[in-house]
């Protein structure tokens, strides 16, 4: 049997996903990333997952066909950080500095639970925490990001809660709609996503809370990490023997941490890549390190190869700011980064590190093709920007066995393009979620609402 | 000055000559030739100077017109006449002065973030080496200043501060490389307004946020913050210690809590860290020597102590240094008795005295600083500098390391076109553990190259926005 195209064309008029029993798109070029480049081939999706991918592919009977000709499909990307789907999430920004007292508060998410609602006077008050909070748990299925997003192409996003010092544990979810949170769930935790600062205080001086500076924020997590270890020692002696033992006090602080099994660190400069892997080795925690501005500079590189810690490149390449005063004089360093920072994903693909592009407050396609293509313009091979959207993402995080290429078995999520992916003239003529298909929406102007922007995880100015 | 030089030169010359015969004569006057020479073409010989010609305050062993011999980053020898080893890198100092690194006891440089957790008023947790930024450009101006070590403290908006470290002005190397190998660690401590205003709304400067305040807000505050303090630090001492003799007796146990608060205020208690008290008024000087006999620890410095001449006497019979400012006053209420005598006259009654730049401006003319001491006071020029180089390395208990020009210490030195301790004096070049981290000419023939690169990435950006078209929004 095989339906007409143009019948099926009016079914999905308004992008909403059909769901046949299978479906094949034959005569394209098939980019697989973990394979070689099939020139013309068909793929074949069943059940939400890839059935078959190759040259000579036979379309099964009952699929629904997609003529591929003169089209590419590529693996879905993946948003190796992000907040997509996370409710209030458009509304905040980490960039709060924490730095001399200057911070002005920001807006707190307003769907995420504050930490703490009185000022906390030292670690034990656990400031900033909401390590429990699973991203899996708090999934909006409606913010509006997701569509936007995946028009871009991305099928997928590693999603956290990002407010506070510990915000949370992401999760791996696909970036359908109108489906249950439930059915977007990948892989649940990802990782404990940690920052410098607060979101928010006042800097620590006057009135605020602890802590009000990175150091202290150093000096929290390394306390919460010795609390953790000794926590776990007394609950196991509890559960071996609990007569004559004083109950521990059950700390869902530390509960978070403990089933955290690694850990989102921020750094942005040279001087924090340093600072952050010799944090995460003293913790003894596996570490992402997110942001990575200045790992253009070969000494970065160097130190996360030799680390061999996987790094996440914020697709939010610096700018000059616009409302700069013009009298002011910025340093060679901030110039050199602001002239050099797209240049970081060819510098770490050379150097063997394994890395990840992420959004960093991109949404909209147009944003997200162009950040992507300024790495490509110096110097980051087409094929390796797309492993950092693909592979790599779902390497670093563990789901690499279900995600990230087109493979027979994987999770048919797929994205069809007329020219190459990142250019500029290219048109997403469709995507695949879960072997859903949906067309992109026509690009809708900013919002005004910007997710996490990395700019000063732990005070990088 | 002349006088000085004239008396020492000897007695350095035969100390010069004795090291010499130490190091050298088991294989005599032939062998140490041969020596000399395997060693010039070894590559070590690369880490081999010797400064010529110049007029060398030693702080030690007076000044002496001489030369000066650095081998593997350490002062091999210093003297009228020297062994210069074949191959060694030649500095003609010709009509300069060499005089040892300058160590700045109070500065709050290359940190990143800010210097005070100032939320609580005990915040002994944070620590400054979790957050040392060596490429902070205070650095290499310190650095052109002479300046080679320095003290780096959390700020004063705690009774007790946060931990400190003491770091090279290793200008080019990471973090670690700049982290004094081996110095004591160090706490910051601070009485009076600081600790009593921050955190404060009703006293805080600009305060707009309507926030409980932080205890304390007063003087006798500070003084019950500290023994609370140190009360907790006391019996979490205790917990330590039965803890760790249980098992030692063969008990296996859950060991205790480990409270990074306490763990600083327990290695004070046990004389393995020392407190830099920042301070000002007489009162709170001889409050914290109350408190430190009560709970049996030294205060190692009180720093800034504009009223230490009042109680100099208690200064220096509690074994504190003091760490001051050369001739600021009245900046604050509580500094409004501050007379630029003070450092003399602490001096005179035995506290070590060095003079302190607690800013990156100040770090950078630190020789003048000292030169004021002997203005005001009357010290000799040796003492003079002692309070910018040996005096701040008592302090910091690095004076087996630095402070002076002597053999074996390691080769920080400093050298001025001109008379050190005068205004017009000029650093031109600066080597740590015997490498060149400063040349005043390079610097300044480098200077229209880093500009023109600077000018290029200018240029380039403003290119690019040009040429940048307004983003297009299709279906927009």
């Amino acid at each position: 049997m095989k339906i007409p195209l143009t019948a099926l064309l009016l079914l999905c008029a308004c992008a909403a996903a059909q769901e046949p029993s299978a479906v094949a798109v034959r005569n394209a070029r098939i980019v697989t990333v973990s394979g070689p480049v099939i020139d013309k081939g068909t793929v074949v999706l069943r059940r939400g997952l890839i059935e078959a991918v190759g040259a000579n592919v036979a379309v099964p009977p009952d699929a629904m066909v997609v003529e591929g000709e003169g089209l590419i499909v590529y693996p879905g990307l993946i948003d190796g950080l992000s907040t997509w789907g996370m409710p209030g999430a458009a509304a905040t920004t980490t960039a709060g500095r924490g730095g001399r007292g200057q911070t002005t508060p920001t807006p707190s998410a307003p769907a995420m639970p504050a930490a703490t609602s009185t000022r906390a006077r030292g670690p034990e008050d656990r400031p900033a925490t909401t390590s429990w909070l699973k991203a899996a748990d708090e999934i909006s299925p409606t913010d509006r990001r997701i569509e936007t997003a995946r028009s871009a192409g991305f099928t997928t996003a590693v999603t956290f809660p990002t407010s506070g010092i510990f915000a949370g544990q992401g999760a791996v979810i696909d970036l359908l709609s109108g489906h249950k949170p439930g059915e977007m769930v990948v892989a649940s935790p990802a990782g404990q996503y940690i920052s410098l600062s607060r979101g928010g205080g006042f800097g620590g001086g006057m009135g605020g809370s602890f802590p009000g500076s990175v150091m202290g924020a150093i000096a929290y997590i390394r306390q919460i990490y010795l609390d953790a270890a000794h926590y776990q020692l007394v609950k196991e002696a509890y559960a071996r023997d609990p007569r004559g033992m004083t109950r521990p006090e059950y700390d869902r602080a530390l509960e978070g941490v403990l089933e955290s099994k690694q850990i989102l660190l921020p750094a942005n400069r040279l001087v924090e890549i340093d600072r952050m892997l010799r944090f995460a080795a003293e913790l003894k925690q596996r570490a992402i390190l997110y942001g990575a501005r200045e790992s253009y500079r070969p000494e970065a590189a160097d130190l996360l190869k030799k680390a061999a810690a996987p790094v996440l490149v914020s697709l939010h390449w610096p700018e000059a700011p616009r409302d700069a005063n013009p009298e002011d004089v910025e340093s060679l360093r901030t110039l050199e980064t602001r002239d050099q920072a797209a240049s970081a994903p060819a510098l770490l693909k050379k150097a063997g590190v394994l890395f990840a592009l992420y959004s960093d407050g991109l949404d909209q396609p147009h944003d997200l093709q162009r950040a992507v293509k300024k790495a490509i313009d110096a110097g980051l091979a087409r094929e390796d920007a797309l492993r950092a959207l693909t592979l790599s993402p779902a390497e670093i995080y563990g789901v690499a066995d279900r995600l990230g290429s087109i493979e027979k078995g994987k999770i048919a999520n797929l994205v069809v393009t007329k020219g190459e992916l990142f250019d500029d003239q290219t048109k997403v003529q469709f995507i695949f979620v879960d072997g859903r298909k949906y067309t992109p929406a026509a690009e809708t102007p900013a919002t005004g609402g910007r997710g996490p922007v990395t700019e000063g995880p732990g005070v990088n100015q | 000055m002349t006088k000085l030089k004239i008396c020492r030169r000897d007695r350095s010359l035969t100390v010069a000559a004795r090291n010499r015969r130490q190091s050298r004569d088991p294989q005599g006057a032939v062998g140490a030739l041969l020596l000399a020479a395997s060693i010039a073409i070894a590559p070590l010989s690369a880490q081999t100077t010797v400064i010529r010609n110049a007029t060398i305050m030693t702080v030690t062993k007076g000044t002496l017109k001489g030369s000066i011999v650095v081998k593997d980053g350490k002062i091999a020898e210093v003297g009228e006449k020297v062994m210069e080893p074949a191959g060694a890198k030649v500095i003609d100092a010709g009509g300069q002065y060499v005089i040892p690194g300058i160590i700045d006891c109070h500065s709050h440089i290359a940190v990143d973030g800010s210097v005070n957790e100032g939320s609580v008023s005990v915040s002994s947790m944070v620590d400054i080496k979790d957050v040392i930024n060596p490429e902070d450009i205070a650095i290499f101006r310190a650095l052109a200043g002479g300046v080679t070590t320095a003290n780096i403290l959390h700020g004063s908006a705690n009774a007790i501060g946060g931990q400190t470290l003491v770091l090279k002005m290793r200008w080019g190397k990471d973090a670690q490389g700049l982290i004094f190998e081996g110095a004591m660690p160090g706490i910051k401590f601070a009485l009076g307004e600081n600790p009593k205003r921050a955190g404060n709304p009703q006293g805080g400067r600009g305060a707009t946020v309507v926030a409980e305040a932080r205890y304390p807000a007063t003087r006798m505050g500070i003084e019950d913050t500290i023994r609370q303090a140190f009360n907790e630090a006391k019996a979490y001492k205790a917990e330590w210690d039965t803890y760790n003799a249980k098992v030692a007796g063969g008990e296996h146990l859950i060991p205790p809590r480990k409270d990074l608060k306490l763990e600083p205020l327990k290695e004070i208690l046990e004389g393995k860290r020392y407190i830099h008290a920042h301070c000002y008024r007489a009162d709170e000087i001889l409050m914290l020597i109350r408190v430190a006999d009560d709970y049996g620890f030294k205060i190692r410095t009180f720093q800034h102590v504009l009223e230490g001449y009042k109680v100099a006497k208690e200064i220096a019979a509690h074994g504190a240094g003091a760490s001051t400012f050369s001739d600021w006053f009245n900046f604050k209420v509580e500094a409004i008795d501050a007379i630029p005598y003070n450092a003399a006259i602490m001096q005179k009654y035995g506290v070590v005295v060095s003079m302190n730049s607690d800013d990156a401006e100040l770090m950078r003319h630190l020789n003048t600083e000292a030169g004021k001491a002997m203005r005001y006071g009357g010290v000799s020029e040796t003492e003079a500098l002692a309070m910018v180089t040996l005096n701040p390395a008592k302090q910091l208990g690095i004076d087996n390391r630095v402070g002076s020009i002597e053999t074996g210490k390691d080769a920080d030195l400093v050298i001025y076109d001109k008379y050190p301790l005068s205004d017009f004096a000029k650093v031109q070049k600066v080597l740590i553990d015997g490498n060149l981290y400063f040349d005043r000419d390079q610097d300044v023939t480098g200077r229209a190259a880093r500009q023109a690169e600077k000018q290029k990435l200018l240029d380039k950006e403003k290119q690019n926005q040009q040429r940048q078209q307004p983003p297009r929004r299709p279906g927009a």
